[in-house]
Parts: C-alpha cells; sequence; structure tokens
C-alpha cells in the first residue's frame, strides 16, 4: 500500500536572517501526479522542496501528509514518510559499484553478505520501472545519466512514494533526458507522485500534470499544464509587472571599448559552456547578460576577466587582445571585476577592511612601493571609500567578515569601481541583497556608464537589468539567443529565449 | 524519548577578549591533562611542574640552557609563522636545519683553510640558509605542480636528510681527527662561534633568530610578499581572483622558511657542535617543537621570540623533571603533544559554537 495518496504543503514560510526565501507557499500532489515547481533562481523552488525533506524546518505552516499533519525534522523523517530527494548533485560512492551503493543504508538488507538478497530485488525494480543499469560497474564509471538511475532506484528502494527531483535534466545530455522522461512516467503509471523542480518550459509542458510557479519566495499562480502555454508560465515566472523606471538619462554610446568575437570557454566539468559568444561594448553604455545561471555565463566572465583560458576566439579591449592574458595582466589593463559570490571570491573575510581595500591593487602605486606595503596610504584609501561608498563599518580595522552582505558589495564595488575602470564586469552584483543596497549598486552603474565608462552586467534578475542596461543579450546554453534594447522588451520574449525556447538557433540543439 | 545531537555551528565574530580567554583556557587544560599522566605515573603533577620551570627558569644555569635550546626555536618557528599562514604545513623543518648544517660544514671544512674568519662565518650564514632553501624547493615545488600533499612530502624528506648525513658523517666526510667516531673533523678555530662566558650561548645566531623574527614579521605584515602569503592562506579563491602567483609565492615562502631553519643548523654546527654528526645528536627534534612554538605563538613571528624560550624552557625543564623522578625520556615529547592538541582544539571552539541539543521523538505513525 502506498503511503502517500495526497501531500499538501500550506502556508510555508522560511527566512534566513533578513533574507525571507518562502512567504506563505502552497502547493499540493497527489498520487499519479507529476507536478512542476516552476520559477527562477531565488524564487525559493529548493528552499522549499528542503524543507518538505527534513533539511530545513520552516518558521510558519503546516504539512500533511493524506490529510494529517506531520512533523518533519530530518531527512530520516522524511524518508520514512515515503518522501526521496533526488538532488542535483548524486550522493554516492564513487568507487563503490551499482549495487554496493544501493546496499548502503537499505535497511532490509541482510547484515552479512547482501549482495544476492540485493541483486534480485534491484532486478525486480528495474523491471519495473523499466530502468537498466549494471548493478556491477563502479559509480565512477557511470555516465550523470546513470548515476541519477541510481539514484532514483535508491529512492524507490527505501519505498519512496513522492520523489522531489531537483533540476534532474541540468546535468543531463538530450538523450538521456528522454530516458529520464519515460522512467518518470511509468513511476506516474505505478501510482508514485513527483515533484520536478525546473526552470525549463519545455520540460515543464512535456512531463508534468500540474505547475507550481514560484517568484521571489511566493506562489504566484498553479495550473493544470494542459490549461496554459509557454508564453503564459514564462510571464508568470518572469513577472507582468517589471519596473521600468527609467532614471537613466538616454546617451549616445561611444567607442568600442570591449569587442568579443567567437569565444568558445571550456568548463570545469570539461565540456563546452560559452559556444561562439561574439558581442561589443562602447563607452556610456551597460551591457547586460541575462540568463538562468549556469548557461556559460560565469564562464565567459571568467575568460574575459583573466581567471580562465578561451578555448578559440578573442577578447579585444579598447583596439588590444586580452585574451588568454593572466587576470593581473587583464586588471591592469582597465578592466575590473565584482565577481559573483561575493565572499568567496571578492573578499578575504578574516583580513582586515583596509587590506581588503586593495586586494588586487596591492601591487599598484601608491600602495606599494617596490615589494613594500604602504599601509598608512592604504588606511588612506580605506578610509575614503568607506565614506565615499556609504560603506557602514564600525571601522577599517576589524575583519571584514564582520559587515553584512550589502556593505561587504558596496566595499567591493567601491574597490573596483574608484580608479574609473575602462571596463567594470559586474556579476550578480545585486543577489541576494536588500533593497537600499541594491538600488545603491544600481545607481553607482549608472554613473559609471555617464561618466564613459562601459559596464558588462551579469545578472538573473531582469528587473535589474531593464532598470540599468541600455542592451540586453540573452545567453543560453553558452549561446547568445538574442540582443534586445529596453525598448523593445517583450517580457514573454526574453523569458523564452531565457529556456531556450526562441533564439537565433532554436532546432534539434536544446533536448526536450 | 528524547535522542541528543551535537549542533556545530561556524562563529563568525571573534572578539580579542575571547581569543585570549580560549588561549589561556587551552593552555590551562593541556596542562591539567599532562597532571594527570604524571599522575597515573604516581608523580605529584604541582611539584612535577614546580620541577620543570625551576630546573629551566629558576637557576643561572638552567636560564643559559634555556636561551641555548630557544636558538634554534625562534629561527625555525619564525620562519615557519610565514608557510602557516598561508596553510601550507612545513612538516620538515627537521630536515632544513640538518641541511643547513650539512651546507655549512661543507663551506667550513672546505673553504676555512683559505677564507679568513670575518668572510668565513658570513658565508657560512649564507651557506645553512642556501641548504635549508633548497632541501624546502621540492616538496614546494611538488604542491604547486603536481598537488602532491605537503605534509608527506616534507616529512618524509626528513628521513631523506637524516640518512644523508649519517652517510657523510661515518663515510666520505669521516673526519680524519675523530679517533673513528662518526664525525666530520672539527671547524677551523676562526669557523666557530663565541659563547657566552661560562654558557653554550652562542650569541651571534641568538641575535640572527632576533632579527629573523623581526624581519620576518615585517614581511609578513608589510609586505607584499606577506600580504600575498596570508590572502593564499585565508581564502584560495580570492587569491586567485587577486592574480595573486601561486607557484612563485609558494616557492618564495618555502626558501624563506627553509633558510631560516637552516640558518639554525648553522648555529648548531658552528656554536655548539663544531663538526656535524648524527641527526639526532644534532637536531633532536628542534623542527618538531618549533611546530607547536609557532602555534603557541599564534603564527605571529614576533610572539615566537617568548613562545620559542617558552618551550626551550619545557625542553631543559623536562631533562630535569627525568632525573628527578626517573621518568621516561619520552616524557618532554609527550608533553608538547598534549599542549599542541590542546590549542589546536582551542582554535576550533574559538571558531565554532557547539551544543548538544535535545531533539523531540520524530513524528509518529504516518
Amino acid at each position: 500500500m502506498k503511503k502517500i495518496t495526497g501531500l499538501e504543503m500550506a502556508g510555508i514560510s522560511k527566512s534566513f536572517g533578513e533574507v525571507s526565501a518562502n512567504r506563505n507557499i502552497s502547493l499540493s500532489v497527489s498520487s499519479g501526479e507529476v507536478l512542476g515547481l516552476l520559477g527562477e533562481n531565488g524564487a525559493g523552488k529548493t528552499t522549499l522542496m528542503n524543507i518538505l525533506y527534513g533539511l530545513y524546518r520552516p518558521d510558519k505552516g503546516t504539512i500533511r501528509i493524506n490529510g494529517n499533519p506531520v512533523a518533519i525534522r530530518s531527512p530520516r523523517d522524511s524518508i520514512r514518510a515515503g518522501i526521496g530527494m533526488i538532488h542535483q548533485h548524486f550522493m554516492l560512492v564513487q568507487n563503490h559499484t551499482v549495487l554496493e551503493n544501493l546496499i548502503l543504508g537499505y535497511d532490509q538488507a541482510p547484515m552479512v553478505l547482501p549482495h544476492r538478497y540485493m541483486r534480485v530485488r534491484v532486478a525486480e525494480f528495474e523491471k519495473k520501472y523499466g530502468i537498466h543499469i549494471d548493478p556491477d560497474k563502479q559509480v565512477w564509471e557511470l555516465s550523470a545519466g546513470e548515476q541519477q538511475k541510481v539514484e532514483i532506484l535508491k529512492a524507490l528502494l527505501r519505498e519512496a512514494d513522492l520523489l522531489i527531483m531537483d533540476e534532474p535534466t541540468s546535468v543531463l545530455t538530450p538523450q538521456e533526458a528522454d530516458d529520464l522522461y519515460r522512467v518518470i512516467r511509468r513511476m506516474k503509471d505505478e501510482g508514485h507522485s513527483v515533484i520536478l523542480i525546473s526552470h525549463k518550459l519545455d520540460e515543464i509542458m512535456s512531463i508534468c500534470t500540474r505547475v507550481t510557479v514560484l517568484r521571489k519566495g511566493e506562489t504566484v499562480g498553479q495550473a493544470e499544464v494542459s490549461a496554459v502555454d509557454k508564453a503564459e508560465l514564462a510571464r508568470m515566472m518572469i513577472g507582468r509587472e517589471v519596473m521600468f523606471s527609467f532614471k537613466k538619462t538616454p546617451r549616445e554610446p561611444g567607442d568600442v571599448v570591449l569587442e568579443v568575437r567567437d569565444l568558445h570557454v571550456i568548463s570545469d566539468r570539461n565540456v563546452p559552456a560559452v559556444r561562439g559568444v561574439s558581442f561589443s561594448i562602447h563607452k556610456n553604455e551597460i551591457f547586460g547578460i541575462a540568463g538562468v545561471s549556469g548557461n556559460g555565463q560565469r564562464e565567459m566572465v571568467e575568460a574575459i576577466t583573466g581567471l580562465r583560458k578561451a578555448k578559440s576566439g578573442d577578447i579585444v579591449l579598447e583596439g588590444s587582445s586580452i585574451v588568454n592574458e593572466s587576470a593581473r595582466v587583464v586588471n591592469s589593463r582597465g578592466v575590473t571585476h565584482v565577481p559573483e559570490e561575493r565572499i568567496k571570491f571578492g573578499i578575504v573575510p578574516n583580513l582586515l577592511i583596509y587590506e581588503n581595500a586593495v586586494l588586487k591593487q596591492h601591487t599598484m602605486s601608491p600602495f606599494s612601493r617596490v615589494m613594500f606595503l604602504d599601509y598608512d596610504s592604504i588606511r588612506d584609501h580605506a578610509m575614503e571609500l568607506v565614506d565615499r561608498f556609504q560603506v557602514s563599518a564600525p571601522s577599517i580595522h576589524v575583519p571584514t567578515k564582520n559587515l553584512s552582505g550589502g556593505n561587504i558589495q558596496k566595499l567591493i564595488i567601491a574597490r573596483e569601481i574608484h580608479r574609473k575602470p575602462a571596463l567594470l564586469v559586474a556579476s550578480h552584483p545585486t543577489y541576494g541583497l536588500d533593497v537600499g543596497a541594491t538600488e545603491y549598486i544600481r545607481s553607482q552603474l549608472l554613473i559609471r556608464r555617464d561618466e564613459g565608462g562601459a559596464v558588462l552586467l551579469v545578472s538573473e534578475d531582469l528587473e535589474e537589468l531593464f532598470e540599468v542596461c541600455d542592451r540586453i543579450a540573452v545567453m543560453f546554453k553558452g549561446q547568445i539567443m538574442g540582443i534586445l534594447s529596453p525598448g523593445d522588451r517583450d517580457i514573454e520574449d526574453i523569458g523564452l529565449m531565457m529556456t531556450g525556447s526562441i533564439g537565433t538557433d532554436t532546432p534539434k540543439e536544446q533536448g526536450e | 524519548m528524547n535522542r541528543y545531537r551535537i549542533n556545530i555551528q561556524r562563529r563568525h565574530i571573534v572578539t580579542p577578549f575571547e581569543s585570549a580567554g580560549v588561549f589561556t583556557g587551552s593552555i590551562l587544560a593541556g596542562f591539567a591533562a599532562i597532571g594527570v599522566l604524571f599522575l597515573l605515573k604516581g608523580v605529584n603533577p604541582f611539584q612535577a611542574f614546580y620541577k620543570i620551570f625551576a630546573g629551566s627558569f629558576f637557576s643561572v644555569y638552567g636560564i643559559k640552557e634555556t636561551i641555548t635550546k630557544a636558538i634554534p626555536l625562534i629561527l625555525i618557528a619564525s620562519g615557519l609563522t610565514v608557510v602557516f599562514r598561508s596553510k601550507f604545513w612545513n612538516i620538515g623543518a627537521e630536515s632544513q636545519l640538518l641541511m643547513g648544517a650539512v651546507f655549512t660544514g661543507w663551506v667550513g671544512l672546505n673553504l676555512g683553510p683559505v677564507l679568513p674568519g670575518p668572510v668565513l662565518v658570513p658565508a657560512m650564514i649564507l651557506a645553512g640558509f642556501l641548504g635549508g632553501a633548497i632541501w624546502a624547493l621540492p616538496p614546494a615545488y611538488l604542491k604547486v605542480r603536481f598537488g602532491i600533499n605537503e605534509v608527506i612530502s616534507t616529512l618524509m624528506f626528513n628521513y631523506i636528510a637524516a640518512e644523508i648525513v649519517k652517510y657523510l658523517v661515518v663515510g666520505p666526510w669521516k673526519g680524519e681527527t675523530q679517533h673513528g667516531y662518526p664525525y666530520t673533523d672539527d671547524l677551523p678555530a676562526h669557523g666557530i662561534l663565541a659563547q657566552l662566558p661560562g654558557s653554550r650561548i652562542h650569541f651571534v645566531t641568538l641575535i640572527l633568530a632576533v632579527i629573523a623574527a623581526l624581519v620576518l614579521w615585517y614581511l609578513l605584515f608589510r609586505t607584499r610578499f606577506g600580504y600575498e602569503v596570508r590572502v593564499i592562506g585565508e581564502n584560495h579563491e580570492a587569491a586567485k581572483y587577486a592574480g595573486i602567483g601561486f607557484t612563485r609565492t609558494t616557492l618564495l615562502m618555502m626558501a624563506v622558511s627553509g633558510g631560516v631553519a637552516g640558518i639554525a643548523g648553522f648555529g648548531e654546527l658552528a656554536g655548539i657542535h663544531y663538526h656535524l654528526t648524527y641527526p639526532d645528536a644534532i637536531s633532536g627534534g628542534y623542527g618538531f617543537t618549533a611546530i607547536i612554538v609557532a602555534w603557541l605563538a599564534k603564527l605571529n613571528p614576533l610572539f615566537v621570540i617568548f613562545a620559542g624560550l617558552f618551550f626551550a624552557g619545557i625542553v631543559v625543564g623536562g631533562d630535569a623533571i627525568q632525573i628527578s623522578f626517573g621518568l621516561p625520556a619520552a616524557t618532554v615529547q609527550v608533553f608538547n603533544g598534549v599542549l599542541l592538541i590542546f590549542l589546536i582544539m582551542g582554535d576550533y571552539f574559538l571558531h565554532h559554537r557547539v551544543r548538544i541539543e535535545k531533539t523531540a521523538k520524530n513524528l509518529g505513525d504516518v
């Protein structure tokens, strides 16, 4: 008998410090249903599912299984209740075989020599769900799609009736994705329910029965998939009321500052991440890159700022090539960089504020003479940055980790912008910041533009892009799907480009 | 039914007051643990501690010996603060000292006859530095080029160096004038360091040690190189973002760390032994004790001067309690080890909040 015939989450709220990730979210799913949970990054999808799986405790709200309220305090509770989760990153022991991974943590396996018993069980399940995998292969030999199947088998063996899948196709090839859809349909037929976290419209349309759309931590829509079309979903996901506040004064773009020509970059996982991107940015211009993260933006930014080698193509700054120069050289040519994940890349949390105020500029005068640092001028400089850029800090002599996220970001912006760089590259500069800090940082980008600087702004926040950019390119799977200006803003188009549904190269290349 | 679980959270803000408190606390806890060990051996711990400090600090002889032993500890530990700041764990100072002694010995024995004193001693110092630095570089290179764990490689280099020294003193470098002992010939008289009268304190090296601590403090906190070392240690990603060159910085800092350990080797050779002999006799674990010294000094070269004296005192006092209470020779090592473990644990508790929480019984039947 199924443990779960219907599951409901009602009025779920969760905040992390001052950031509220989920506000009064409700959803329900019943047996034989595939529910799509759609939303941009940061919309609160993963937080919500982590609550369901017992990784976080909600601040408010209840979870009901078959109508009865339950308390889920840990993954162990949720597994016992019949919930399974397939994470984006697989939790398998690489040097063990598939069978050994399945045995691990499986209560019913016999203590001694569990292999024979499990082999039979696994074969049963494989047959039932149409999953084929060699149980004697070691996990490291498997492709991402095969590893995912092992994870699914693991959950099914533990009698999961509800499976949560966090962006399951993000690591799969189109063929593997098709295969996964087949397995999901089979599970549906067997009476399981599935919650599929995704921001890919095609995926939702092709596999889900119902969809719940989240935006900025709130439920903004629920629908039967058969009753909506992609355009409608895109609008829900991105929001009707994108604020077009045109505080910015029109500027004629000046000379070309940066020109990127047919850039190809390989990712850490050794697959092409940027696949033939070309664009140029002028003086007095903010050029935006829209797109769901993971579509090559990071690799492109790293190639431009000298942190990653380009495979081919050219990057020309003010007439001379900077492709494959070191980060230090690129910086000295006038490219500064506000990195994503500010605390991980942008500062050294344990060093003092004034020490961080010159990171990357510590080799330049007046902070450095020959090999000695001039701490007097470094401290003066830090004071000036803190004053001018409204960084609220008790003093410049405290470790930078004591500052709030917004103030750390102001410090980084101050450091990167005060030199009036020819090109400022800003990656997700307002991600996770409060309204005040966000406004301040956007206004600084605009000031830099008005002074004659060129700005490359990578963001997932369309509101932000529309507010400050002069042109916006949409990136999907390492390619630019189109370049728009906020004048011909058609939210639906952008939404569809971001999900790869329309654009310069639509056909067959993008899976489902 | 209740379950308990340990909840560990990172603490981001640590006040200097808390830091000092935890530091004192961990030293006291370390002493308490050692006290228990003394008790188990049937020795009154208060008496034992008194003996240790009486042996090393309350007598003229003790103070002289303590200073003598502090010289190599201060030199090595101040070098270690530099690499430890960048989270590069150099466990090979023992062998860097030995190779410093080997190079010093070669210069002293071979150039001694031709160089006058004022040139010979600086040449020997330089040779000591080079010996230690050269010996420190291969593990550094293996780390940056192939990612080979430096703890293993520097540790293994200790054995290699020890065997090289043994080979030299029983083999090709064995002295003509040493009556068959495994020693090299003594250094020429003008290559031997003067000692403070009535003691074994070779003050040239003592001065070098204090200068090294000061210079390395300046290097760490006032130069570009020191800044880059600290950025690498605190945030690898940010260092990459800032365009800091790992290879260059790592090789350079290991050369410095190994080099000052090599100068310690020079001091032991030219100030104490006058000839190269078995590795245990030349060093006897200074390279390892210095790790604790650096840690006790909170990786600050200035504090190393005091921490070095303190630990030298424990080494000297340890000899005293061996004799008084008939404790085994390893007592001092146990003492050092226990103290280090408590210091490291203290560091952990300073940066993490550990709480034991009661969790209610999990959900009932579903």
